[in-house]
């Protein structure tokens, strides 16, 4: 900050720089917050038709119809948010061991299996839900909340597995052995000491899988519908239906944990476990 | 149980449900791709090409146009982050650029349709500063319209990796060349952007397979003719159910997007030779 205020009354010509860096960060603003600000109108707009380029009326009718005993967007909330919370606790219920082994124990093929999980983000899905909604309709989970949660979990395994391995191998593995040595069991050392200083890691592979399965569409769309409606589908048939405020109302319900996780991912994934995903 | 054996069972149960829940369906979409009424043959992919082969072409050129145009993105953002001179200007791109990286695709579709529509907030605001008239206004919902929303979401991921690496470059390479005289965007072009090259193809190749697989956005943005490859298979499911055609589709797409991981794949056993 002082070197360039020095750096500006040494070249007063510097501060024209300020002219073409406005403009470009102007636009590249207005393109990134434009379409955001436009949704928060919508979420508010009572009256607003062509040729206004701002809304009529404004006010919360919008949000009282969604919020509404059959405006649906109870029923897809509370539906989007177990399946969250069921896709958190399955996923990390499968990635702790799995974690745990691939960062402490020797496995053969270690590389190999790490690869495995990053397949369901690697290959196009679409096709592959297709076929999962096809299999799940054969053994009745098609249209069901278990179904809808195991293809979130398929896909939100790679970052529960990812971090929780990193998570496990930046701990100092001395830490261990000292709880060994002064007599703690193998398990009672992992719930005791592991687990505990794994926990901001596992907080965020947590969190990157909540997200994950709270903004999934597709699998949703062939696995859940029309029986499970969820937060993403809702707003999908809203904007299709071009009730706009719907939509608008729905996608904000959408963007703030995800803004939220934006802002504190920093806090729970430290350099020295980022440093360690994926390898 | 010998020691090297001890952590399979804990690894297993997460890989059983990747295995089942991914790569059995993948199976059986390549396997129902060749199927026809019980038989195996082309059918398939000969209506496949017959319907779609428009829908393949716009799908090739509107991801890559979108991959470059990302490419392009990213490194002038990560060269801005690592070479800009005044730190105010960085923190401020640093602060602006990651917004949309976290905002899910469903979300993304919908904000830039009412956006770029035709009376959307893009033209109102370019009408009222004067820029346009109301007679020019176009709408951009069309091919257009897809590949802003891949940009827009998909370019802070990118440069988010490519600004790491590049801010990993040995520092002292880069103020040689400037002390050399060379102007900062020679050593982004002839320092910097070599150095990340591996990093700025891993993280395009993502990008590629993820815009391969979405489904919202040419729902949302564009869902008349030509579209792209998913908006066909969930039509193709949803209105005919007919599944072969659909896995015909979507073996097309795993061809497409795997060609450009083989790419990847000699560049980095060659760099490595």
């Amino acid at each position: 900050m002082t070197a360039s205020v020095m750096a500006a009354s040494r070249n007063p010509l510097a501060a024209l720089w300020w002219v073409p860096r406005g403009v470009v960060f102007g636009l590249m603003a207005f393109f990134i917050f434009g379409p955001l600000f436009n949704m928060l109108l919508w979420t508010v707009a009572e009256k607003w038709y062509f040729p206004y380029s701002l809304p009529l009326e404004y006010g919360f009718g919008s949000w009282a119809k969604v919020f509404a005993p059959r405006g649906g967007a109870v029923e897809s909330l509370t539906n989007s948010l177990v399946v969250a919370l069921l896709t958190v606790v399955v996923s990390l219920a499968l990635a702790i061991p799995a974690g745990y082994a691939l960062a402490r124990l020797k496995l053969p093929l270690r590389g190999l299996i790490l690869l495995a999980f990053l397949i369901p983000q690697a290959f196009p899905n679409l096709t592959v839900y297709v076929n999962v909604a096809r299999i799940f309709y054969e053994i009745g989970l098609n249209g069901t909340i278990p179904g809808v949660v195991l293809v979130h979990v398929s896909h939100g395994l790679v970052y529960a597995v990812w971090i929780a391995t990193a998570a496990f191998s930046a701990i100092d593995v001395e830490l261990e052995q000292a709880a060994r040595n002064i007599g703690a069991g193998a398990m009672r050392t992992f719930l005791d000491v592991t687990l505990p200083l794994a926990a901001p890691g596992l907080m965020a592979s947590a969190i990157f899988v909540f997200l994950e399965s709270l903004d999934e569409f597709t699998g949703s769309y062939f696995v859940g519908a029309p029986d499970v409606n969820m937060l993403p589908l809702l707003l999908y048939t809203a904007g299709a239906g071009g009730n706009y405020q719907i939509a608008s109302i729905t996608a904000l319900l959408l963007l703030v944990p995800s803004i939220l996780f934006m802002l504190i991912v920093e806090r729970f994934l430290k350099a020295d476990v980022l440093s360690r995903v994926g390898h | 149980m010998p020691q090297r054996l001890l952590g399979l069972p804990l690894v297993l149960p997460a890989l059983a449900v990747i295995a089942f829940l991914f790569i059995l369906p993948l199976i059986l979409s390549a396997v129902g791709a060749f199927q026809v009424e019980g038989a195996f043959g082309w059918g398939n992919f000969t209506k496949a090409f017959d319907l779609y082969s428009k829908d393949i072409v716009f799908t090739v050129v509107i991801i890559t146009l979108s991959t470059v145009l990302i490419g392009i993105a990213s490194i002038a953002i990560g060269g801005y982050l690592t070479l800009g001179e005044h730190p105010v200007a960085v923190a401020i791109l640093r602060w602006l650029y990651r917004w949309p990286m976290f905002i899910p695709f469903i979300v993304v579709g919908q904000i830039l349709r009412t956006f770029l529509a035709k009376n959307g907030m893009m033209n109102n605001a370019f009408i009222n500063l004067g820029l346009l008239t109301p007679i020019d206004a176009q709408s951009f919902l069309d091919w257009r319209g897809i590949v802003i929303a891949f940009v827009w979401k998909q370019t802070p991921f990118v440069a988010l990796l490519v600004a790491g690496a590049m801010a990993s470059v040995n520092r002292d390479t880069i103020e040689a060349a400037r002390n050399l005289g060379a102007s900062r965007l020679r050593v982004l072009i002839e320092i910097l952007v070599p150095q990340v090259a591996m990093t700025l193809t891993v993280g395009l190749i993502l990008s590629f397979v993820t815009m391969m697989s979405v489904l919202s956005v040419p729902l949302m943005i564009n869902a008349q003719t030509p579209t792209m490859i998913t908006a066909d298979i969930a039509f193709r499911v949803n209105s005919y159910g007919d599944y072969g055609v659909a896995n015909a589709l979507g073996i097309i797409s795993l061809v497409l997007a795997s060609s450009v991981a083989w790419i990847y794949l000699r560049a980095s056993l060659k760099e490595r030779a």
